[in-house]
Formats: C-alpha cells, sequence, structure tokens
C-alpha cells in the first residue's frame, strides 16, 4: 500500500496573519509557519493504514524552500520520504494551477490511496482533493471521519451536518480528512532524528514537465483584489435586568437570529 | 503620549529577546517543541489540581513520555533515543516549566536509575530493565540518601553482607523519588569492600517503600522511605562497574545537568504568567506593567532568565562535546535554582494576592524549587565546590 500525504505549510493560524501589500498573496516571510493542522491527521491516517497494511508514506508538498520544516515535521511523526515541489515561478497560483504541479508530481509517484486535509487554514478553499479527482482521473472521497483500507476498496465515513454517509470506492482513490478521523501522534525523538536522514526529494517545474508560464499569479484564474482587517468588536450590549432580564436577552438573542 | 500608555512596539516573549533559537540545533528544537506542546496538552490543565491534592499519575504520563522518547532520551542504546545533551536540557526545561515534579520523575527515571544501569550495570541489567524503563513500563528510583546522611553521603549505614553468593541489604533510605511505586530501585549500600550499587526489584522480599506524607513541596510527585530488612539478592544484583562514591556521583552530576535547565522552566512559565498578569490588571488607571517599579521587576527577571539559560546552553555544549567537568555542573546548578526561587518569588509579588492561588503558577513553582534547591546537592554544598575550585582548598568538613 502506497500512500501519499499532501502536505501545505501555512501561516500559524493561532498568530497574526498578513497578506503581502505588494501582490495580495499570503505573507510568508514575517509569519511563523507552520504544518496545516488538518494535515497532521491526515498524516496520522496514512501512517495508520501503514501500519496495519504495510507499504510506504510519502509526504508531497508544494512551497517554497522554508516549507522543508513542514516536511521534517510529518517525516518525524513516521512518513518514509517526501518530494518538494519548489520553484519561484509557482509564486502566487490560485488552486486550480496548483492542481496542475501537484497532479504532475502525483504522476511521477507510484499510490493506492492520496491522502489530505479537508481544508487549509490560510486559503480555505477546500477545492484541491476534488480538483486532483478530476485531473487523475481517480475517485474521491471527501470529508472523512473515518477510513478503513481493505484489499483494493476503500471505505470512509463522510461526515455531514446531520451525521455521516458511508462511502466506497476502489482504489486508487484520494481522500481528505477531518480532524475527527483521529488523533495524531506526537513525533517521537527517535522518529525526529531519523527524520534527517530520510530522502526528500526537491523538484522544478521543469521536472515535472509543466511550463512556467502556465503558473503563477499572472495567469492564475483567480487572485484577490483587495482585503480588510475584521473591523473590531463594537461597545457590548449591557440590559439591565428591571425584573424583565430573562424576556430581553431572549429578545436579543432572536433579534440577532441566534435563537 | 502620557508615560505608561506608550505602546510602541509588541511585546515580545521574555526568552525570544535573546533570539537563542540559532544556538539551537534543529532537531533538538523540534524535541523541544514536542515535550512543550506535551505539557500544554497533558499536563498544564491537570497539574495545579495534582499539586493540591499531592497525586501525579505516574504510570500513566511515563508510559506517554515512553512513547515520545523521553526516558532515558540522552542515553545510547538499550531502546533509549540517544539525543544530545542540549535536547536532553531543553526537554527538562519545557517538563519542569509543567511542574518539578514531572520534571524529578523523567530526571529520577533516565539519569539516576537508567544511568546508574546503562553505565555501570550488566548486559544482563540492561537487557532486563533499560527497554522497558524507556518505554515507561517499569519505573525506577534511587536511593542514596539516609535519614542521617544527605550532604554526607559516605556516612551511609546501609549495608551489604554476603551470605554464601547471596547479598542481604540491610537500612533506610530517605527522600527517595519515585520510592513507593518504583518496580526497581538502584540502592547504594556499604560492604566490605567499600560502597557498591543494587539492581533491587521492589518485589523482593524486605523491601518496603511508604510515601512521605504532608509535604509542602514538590507535591505533584512521589517522595518515599525505603526500607530494607534483610532483603536477600543474588550474587549478580550487584552493579559490575561501580566501586566506591563516585558511582552514585557520576550519577547525580547527570541529573543535576537536567535541572541546570529545568528550574529555568519553572522560571519562565513564572514570568510569562506574571507578565501576563501585569499588563491586564489595572491599578490607579493604569495597567500594572506600566508602571516603573514593575518593569524593573520584569527586565531584571528577563535578564536573569535569559543568562540563566545562556549558561545551561554553553554547559550544553561542553557535555556534548564529552568537556563538561562536574564544578561546571555545579555553576550551572546553583545559578539555575537560585535565580529561579528568585524569580517565582517576585513573580509572586507582581500578582498581589492573586499570587497565592493555585490558578497561578508561581507560588507552586516557588515551593517545588525549595526541594530543588536542596536535591541533588544543595546550593551551600555547590558553593562550597565551586570554592573549592578557586581557591584550592575544601571546607566540606
Ligand atoms: C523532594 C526530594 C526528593 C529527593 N529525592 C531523592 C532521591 O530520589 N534519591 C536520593 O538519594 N535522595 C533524594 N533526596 C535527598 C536529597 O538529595 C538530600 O535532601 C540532600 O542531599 C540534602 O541532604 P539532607 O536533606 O540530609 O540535608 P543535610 O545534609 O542535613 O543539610 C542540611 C543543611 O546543611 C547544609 N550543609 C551540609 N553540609 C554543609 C557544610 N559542609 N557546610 C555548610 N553547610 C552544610 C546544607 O546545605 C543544608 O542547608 C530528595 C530530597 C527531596 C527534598
Amino acid at each position: 500500500m502506497n500512500i501519499v500525504v499532501l502536505v501545505k505549510q501555512v501561516p500559524d493560524s493561532g498568530s497574526e496573519r498578513k497578506l503581502d501589500s505588494s501582490d495580495n498573496t499570503v505573507a510568508r516571510a514575517s509569519a511563523d509557519n507552520v504544518i496545516n493542522e488538518m494535515d497532521e491527521y491526515a498524516i496520522e491516517e496514512a501512517l495508520t493504514v501503514k501500519e496495519s497494511q504495510g507499504g510506504e508514506v510519502t509526504v508531497l508538498t508544494v512551497g517554497p524552500g522554508s516549507a522543508t520544516d513542514a516536511i521534517r515535521k510529518a517525516l518525524s511523526m513516521g512518513a518514509d520520504k517526501a518530494v518538494h515541489v519548489t520553484d519561484d515561478a509557482v509564486h502566487g497560483s490560485c488552486a486550480v494551477q496548483t492542481s496542475a504541479v501537484i497532479a504532475a508530481a502525483l504522476q511521477q509517484l507510484e499510490y493506492d490511496l492520496v491522502l489530505c486535509g479537508a481544508e487549509s487554514t490560510d486559503g480555505q478553499v477546500s477545492v484541491m482533493p476534488a480538483l486532483l479527482s478530476e485531473r487523475l482521473g481517480i475517485p474521491h472521497l471527501s470529508g472523512a471521519r473515518k477510513l478503513t483500507v481493505e484489499g483494493t476498496t476503500v471505505r470512509v465515513e463522510r461526515q455531514t451536518d446531520g451525521g455521516y454517509w458511508m462511502l466506497e470506492s476502489s482504489l486508487p482513490a484520494i481522500v481528505s480528512t477531518w480532524d475527527t478521523i483521529n488523533e495524531p501522534r506526537y513525533p517521537s525523538f527517535k522518529g525526529i532524528m531519523a527524520a534527517k536522514k530520510k530522502p526528500v526529494e526537491t523538484k522544478s517545474l521543469a521536472d515535472l514537465g509543466v511550463d512556467p508560464a502556465s503558473v503563477g499569479l499572472a495567469t492564475a484564474t483567480s487572485r484577490v483584489l483587495d482585503f480588510a482587517g475584521r473591523p473590531p468588536k463594537g461597545e457590548g450590549v449591557k440590559v439591565a435586568d428591571e425584573g424583565d432580564g430573562a424576556e430581553k436577552l431572549v429578545g436579543y438573542l432572536a433579534a440577532q437570529k441566534l435563537v | 503620549m502620557a508615560p505608561g500608555t506608550a505602546s510602541l512596539t509588541r511585546p515580545r516573549a521574555p526568552l525570544a529577546l535573546f533570539d537563542l533559537d540559532g544556538l539551537v540545533a534543529p532537531e533538538e528544537l523540534a524535541i523541544r517543541d514536542t515535550v512543550r506542546r506535551f505539557v500544554d496538552d497533558r499536563v498544564a490543565p491537570h497539574v495545579a489540581g495534582w499539586w493540591e491534592d499531592g497525586v501525579l499519575p505516574i504510570r500513566e504520563l511515563a508510559r506517554e513520555l515512553g512513547d515520545l522518547g523521553v526516558l532515558g532520551m540522552h542515553l545510547e542504546g538499550h531502546g533509549c533515543a540517544g539525543t544530545t545533551a542540549t535536547a536532553y536540557g531543553l526537554a527538562c526545561l519545557e517538563l519542569e516549566a509543567g511542574d518539578s515534579g514531572l520534571r524529578s520523575l523523567v530526571s529520577v527515571q533516565g539519569s539516576l536509575a537508567m544511568y546508574a544501569i546503562h553505565a555501570f550495570g550488566s548486559d544482563e541489567h540492561r537487557d532486563r530493565w533499560l527497554p522497558a524503563m524507556a518505554r515507561g513500563e517499569a519505573i525506577g528510583c534511587f536511593g542514596l540518601t539516609e535519614p542521617d546522611f544527605g550532604s554526607d553521603p559516605a556516612g551511609m549505614r546501609t549495608t551489604a553482607r554476603r551470605d554464601g553468593t547471596d547479598w542481604v541489604l540491610t537500612g533506610t533510605k530517605m527522600w527517595i523519588t519515585n520510592g513507593s511505586v518504583a518496580d526497581v530501585a538502584v540502592v547504594w549500600a556499604r560492604t566490605e569492600d567499600g560502597i557498591r550499587g543494587f539492581v533491587v526489584p521492589t518485589d523482593t522480599p524486605g523491601f518496603s517503600a511508604p510515601a512521605i506524607a504532608h509535604k509542602m513541596s514538590l507535591r505533584a510527585s512521589v517522595t518515599s522511605e525505603l526500607v530494607l530488612d534483610g532483603v536477600r539478592l543474588p550474587a549478580d544484583a550487584v552493579l559490575p562497574g561501580a566501586a566506591g562514591l563516585s558511582g552514585p556521583l557520576s550519577c547525580l552530576d547527570e541529573a543535576r545537568f537536567g535541572i541546570v535547565f529545568g528550574a529555568l522552566g519553572a522560571a519562565r512559565d513564572s514570568l510569562e504568567s506574571a507578565l501576563a498578569y501585569s499588563q491586564s490588571r489595572i491599578i490607579f488607571d493604569r495597567p500594572l506593567a506600566s508602571y516603573q517599579l514593575t518593569q524593573a521587576k520584569l527586565a531584571d527577571m528577563t535578564l536573569e532568565l535569559g543568562k540563566g539559560v545562556l549558561l545551561a546552553l554553553h554547559l550544553a555544549r561542553l557535555k556534548d562535546a564529552g568537556r563538561l567537568a562536574p564544578d561546571q555542573v555545579s555553576l550551572g546548578k546553583l545559578n539555575s535554582v537560585r535565580e529561579a526561587i528568585a524569580i517565582a518569588r517576585e513573580c509572586r509579588t507582581v500578582l498581589g494576592a492573586a499570587g497565592i492561588v493555585a490558578e497561578y503558577p508561581m507560588m507552586r513553582h516557588a515551593a517545588n524549587l525549595e526541594s530543588v534547591l536542596t536535591y541533588e546537592g544543595t546550593s551551600e554544598v555547590h558553593q562550597l565546590v565551586i570554592g573549592r575550585a578557586v581557591t584550592g582548598m575544601a571546607a566540606f568538613r
């Protein structure tokens, strides 16, 4: 069972995040960059499948040179090797362009299962697995909260607001996972030290046979035109209790359409 | 703008000001971050309650720490991770930012009990105990101190007498961390040929380890008496590699090294908590942090903390290079614990009354550090060690 996990490095959602004022792309240099939190669940799931079925877990990331930190984290959790696609031309790419790059990289790998997080905390576009499924012609099972593999069949429980759907497909397939699927392990110290020695293959767009002119901000299918910070919180509303406090509270909540 | 209302720069964490991460290798930082996250997730939410109740879920924590690779992390082979001393130090700092009791559990397991077996044990001792101890399935303790002999362990009264090929141990050890929960005790005793170490499975008849109650310090840690009432052991229970007091003293050097970093973790946690409090506490219409007297306290504490970490990192590099002498460990142990307890107490003053409740960590840290000041060589003993080093005159007796 060969599993590829898609991993993205994002600015830490717990710290202040900014867009670069020159081109409205994510400002990476000034941010604490971390592995996208949801991806840790995908890595954990890949490792769990590998532990029961054997095989290899490969991490695939597209990102700047500094994304090696995210790769190391994934390798220290127990992934076997990594492919790092890095090329200045990718800067500012939209999801559609990025999916072409990832698909080209996947085509150079052997995989039975591709796993990824259901969303990334930076762009939150959440379409990557669907785009890849289309480009690679493989089934897409989205939003898994449970995953089992038997022979060449994968089954997932797709989480929904009201409950879950049971989905099944043949392999190879791409599955996106939610944070309800498992509890990601901490990287063990042995894992951290072993990660240093695990193979990380760096590839450029030329290595993937992708035309640099087909990606990047200039030809992106979508781009950020403008942005504004969330307006500061207004003054709170004070409800004076003159024996009718409960009524006033419920009235307020109803007016806000909260009840 | 009026003084104190100006907010010209974004506040930085005290240690961030020193920009020390570049002194440490990426894997060492990754190890530190893993321990920090573990402590944040698994320890910080519960530790005040454990401390108040005088308990620590040792078995559970030991297994989780074993999974991470914390136990005996700086030892090579036998299931141990084999990290640098620097990584071990940084892990101790993060653990003690949680609680000194947690760091004590790890120090005693890894640097006292496992180290003794690793350095001085037979192959059979190592195979039997080290992998299980590294996984946290077996807990170890280290019995050197006695009721009447702490700073002067050479006076110990516990004896190991030959009976045929067997050994028979008789005596009492005191203040032994992990004693009541241990599966194996490394016990030091007087023989006809001087002081020797013994590997004692704690289910051996004649061994008992009642816990010491009513502690006002290190409450989230088990401290025990070891009673050895004619404990009969086979000939091969003795540690073949250690003869004389230098054996246990070299174990203590290992554990002390961890304290050089660990105590600073308690200081950092206290300082971060006091800083946050001082920024939100409004007194005479202004944040407490905006007053010059408060800033003098915060600045001085930040400086002592950073100096302490710099010294600790320097000692760690000496240790990784195989050049760290025991006298140098004394420099670090004395400085770190003395400054850490001063910082914890000063932080308590910043909080006023709020500083005395368990919701804030500084009082717990300060109380814990009273033990840390005493064990692994008291501050006075380390002053004597440094005094001997610089004068050439020993003043111990
Ligand atoms: C919570 C806790 C856990 C512990 N865990 C362990 C453990 O796991 N294993 C173990 O073996 N021990 C352990 N100890 C024991 C610890 O190592 C001893 O307490 C320590 O060595 C000091 O010994 P003592 O308490 O007998 O003090 P004493 O030696 O009686 O010292 C009393 C005072 O006299 C001072 N003093 C001593 N000699 C001199 C001198 N020459 N000149 C001037 N002043 C001097 C000391 O600095 C101290 O202030 C633990 C202690 C505590 C508190």
